[in-house]
């Protein structure tokens, strides 16, 4: 009915390779960016900010970060958290050397480092396959891991052993630090964010895209079209850690505050490859969509009982969370193997089409 | 056909060597994987601008001949002549910038992949931005992609695959893969292309169809061709010479009327009494 693409025709390529061919896609996504610019800093509340809007969007990043090592280029990898841990580690000791240096700045610079150890262990790739060098990869976890802990340099030789987010003002804004308000927060991750993604969707259309997708497909294939698999698979390496670097910085400098080694330990490589394959393998919005719902879902449907005026206590109400989710998990991955981006997928294919079924 | 096609895309692959001259040589080639001897001292050329056929019964080494020509492996004896140079040894996918191009006996499309995107994908190795120019999806990228999507475009129409552009190559019924596999070698614009079984496993209709597109191929790109094929019909129909191989040795060498009247092939192919 609305969603229609009949009479949008494209005279040229240049035109048939905007990022929304359809009309409505690009209607539908500036629906979406007035209710994150606008909407949601205007109604949510501190609780909002800090609970369901901030760590959503960071850890869409994450899952980002990680898809586009898994999904597009095909390497199965669970050292996720351990390379957030390595941009948080990074963008400290970066902020503590140079104070004055700009946080934006720092966060862009310490993905670098993360490309650079991510691209250290991904060498290993062009050896191993699958789950083995999900293995491998798991080495990197539980050895950086180890490291954060263990080099005292890295912490700055601080009693506890954990990082503390120092007071950061940029343009006389107070971004970061306990003091820092949430609205100021959220507007910058979702700039980073932002950027990143539209930067994520570009690479993964070009060549480079294509390059890590038929990587993925059939390797022996790719290197027959004059695919080189090492560089291909390290460009993906470097890429995903780079984002996966980044959003870790934000983890700690926007959403956290604070950070002790075991924070990046292997849950939250779990946690962040849940939301890559329940929102989708080889999709950008998949991991806004996975993130919504491993993150945000569980936060919703502990105060919804509250709201509606149900007494439960909270050891019941932490329980049926746990199984509700757990079960809607199993119940996605059932009806969807490939995620809920597919879900989107569908639904627009039959949109477009309807009222008739073909 | 298409007119297009035929006035502004196609000019022979230029390579250095003019037509009528050998373009790949191959001699005394050996290959062995362990004890077992694949392909035992075979040598014989293909000329530029014809289409080369390389029968035999199964297992006689075609496929592994294939592979020594692209640098998927690397005999232990012998030496390889192209474009009038001896090749040392090669990476596979350094292959495409020498100018070879092959498909597979089973298709080996990137499944996930739309059928355009397939056949972009054999223009890689000529996509040169990088990440940077990526990232923002404007000026030199974007002018790269467009310039490439329109040589792509010429192909698609070429094979009249314009209707599933946008699908999944996974979901394509196989005598459309095999077309769409052709396609993207075509994409890589080489100078020899190796077809491996380019019509196992088609009707009748889909054979005529891919005999069409590989002589269009051949006579209005000039490309080379060496296609393994076992349907006796389309060799000798289509192919300007013919090699044989049996147990890794070459049996017989000529054209198509040679070949079909040479004892050993005859033997090869019905067998005789020991």
């Amino acid at each position: 009915m609305l969603y229609r693409i009949a009479g949008q025709f494209k005279t040229n390529y240049r035109a048939d390779h905007a990022l929304f061919p359809v009309r409505q896609d690009a209607v539908l996504l500036a629906v979406i960016l007035i209710c994150a610019l606008v909407v949601f800093p205007l109604t949510a509340s501190e609780f909002t900010f800090q609970a369901l809007l901030i760590p959503v969007l960071i850890y869409s990043l994450a899952a980002l970060g990680l898809n586009i090592l898994t999904g597009y280029a095909g390497q199965l990898s669970l050292g996720t958290g351990a390379f957030m841990g390595v941009g948080a580690y990074a963008c400290y000791k970066l902020i503590t050397i140079f104070p004055e240096m700009n946080l934006l700045v720092a966060i862009g610079l310490s993905g670098f480092f993360s490309a650079a150890v991510g691209m250290a262990f991904g060498l290993p790739s062009l050896r191993i396959k699958g789950f083995y060098l999900a293995i491998a990869t798991l080495a990197a976890q539980f050895f950086l891991v180890w490291l954060f802990e263990k080099w005292a340099w890295l912490y700055n030789y601080n009693a506890s052993g954990a990082i503390q987010v120092p007071t950061i003002d940029m343009f006389g804004i107070r971004v970061a630090g306990p003091t820092a308000s949430s609205i100021v927060q959220y507007y910058f991750v979702l700039l980073v964010v932002g950027l990143m993604t539209f930067f994520a969707i570009n690479i993964t259309r070009g060549h480079i895209g294509r390059s890590w997708k038929a990587v993925r497909d059939m390797d022996i294939a790719a290197e027959l079209v004059g695919i080189n698999l090492l560089r291909s698979k390290l460009i993906a390496f470097g890429v995903s850690s780079y984002i996966v670097g980044v959003s870790g910085a934000l983890f700690v400098f926007m959403w956290r505050g604070a950070a002790e080694p075991n924070l990046f330990d292997i849950p939250l490589s779990f946690r962040v490859l849940f939301i890559a394959i329940i929102g989708g393998l080889g999709s950008v919005m998949g991991n806004y969509l996975g993130a919504i719902l491993i993150v945000a879902l569980p936060v919703v449907l502990n105060i919804v009982p509250e709201a509606l005026g149900l007494d439960i206590n909270a050891a019941t109400l932490e329980h049926l969370n746990i199984m509700i989710i757990g079960a809607l998990i199993v119940t996605v991955l059932i009806v969807e193997p490939h995620g809920l981006a597919r879900f989107w997928a569908i639904i627009r294919e039959k949109l477009i089409i309807w009222p008739f079924p073909h | 056909m298409n007119k297009a096609f035929v006035q502004n895309s196609f000019e022979a692959t230029d390579d250095g060597v003019a037509p009528g001259e050998v373009l790949l040589a191959v001699e005394n080639v050996t290959l062995s994987f362990g004890g077992v001897r694949a392909i035992g001292g075979v040598s014989f050329d293909v000329i530029k601008g014809e289409i080369r056929a390389i029968i035999g019964p199964n297992g006689a080494g075609k496929t592994s001949m294939l592979n020594v020509i692209n640098g998927f492996y690397t005999p232990q004896i012998g030496t390889i002549w192209f474009r009038g140079a001896e090749r040392i040894s090669m990476k596979p996918h350094e292959a495409v910038g020498q100018g070879i191009a092959r498909t597979f006996q089973n298709v080996a499309l990137f499944k996930g992949m739309s059928t355009l995107d397939n056949i972009m994908a054999g223009r890689s190795v000529m996509m040169k931005r990088g990440l940077g120019w990526q990232m923002l999806w404007q000026g030199p990228a974007l002018r790269e992609e467009i310039e490439h999507r329109e040589k792509v475009e010429e192909i698609i129409e070429f094979l009249e695959i314009q209707h599933i552009r946008r699908t999944p190559v996974g979901k394509l019924p196989y005598g459309l893969q095999k077309r769409v596999e052709l396609g993207r070698a075509l994409a890589m614009e080489p100078s020899i292309l190796l077809l491996d079984e380019p019509m196992a496993g088609m009707n009748l209709e889909e054979k005529e169809d891919m005999s069409r597109f590989i002589i269009d191929v051949n006579q209005q790109r000039g490309t080379t061709i060496a296609l393994i094929e076992h349907d006796m019909g389309v060799v000798m129909d289509l192919s300007d010479r013919v090699v044989v191989l049996d147990y890794g040795k070459k049996i017989a060498d000529g054209t198509p009327d040679e070949v079909k009247s040479n004892q050993d092939v005859i033997d090869a192919y019905l067998g005789v009494s020991h």
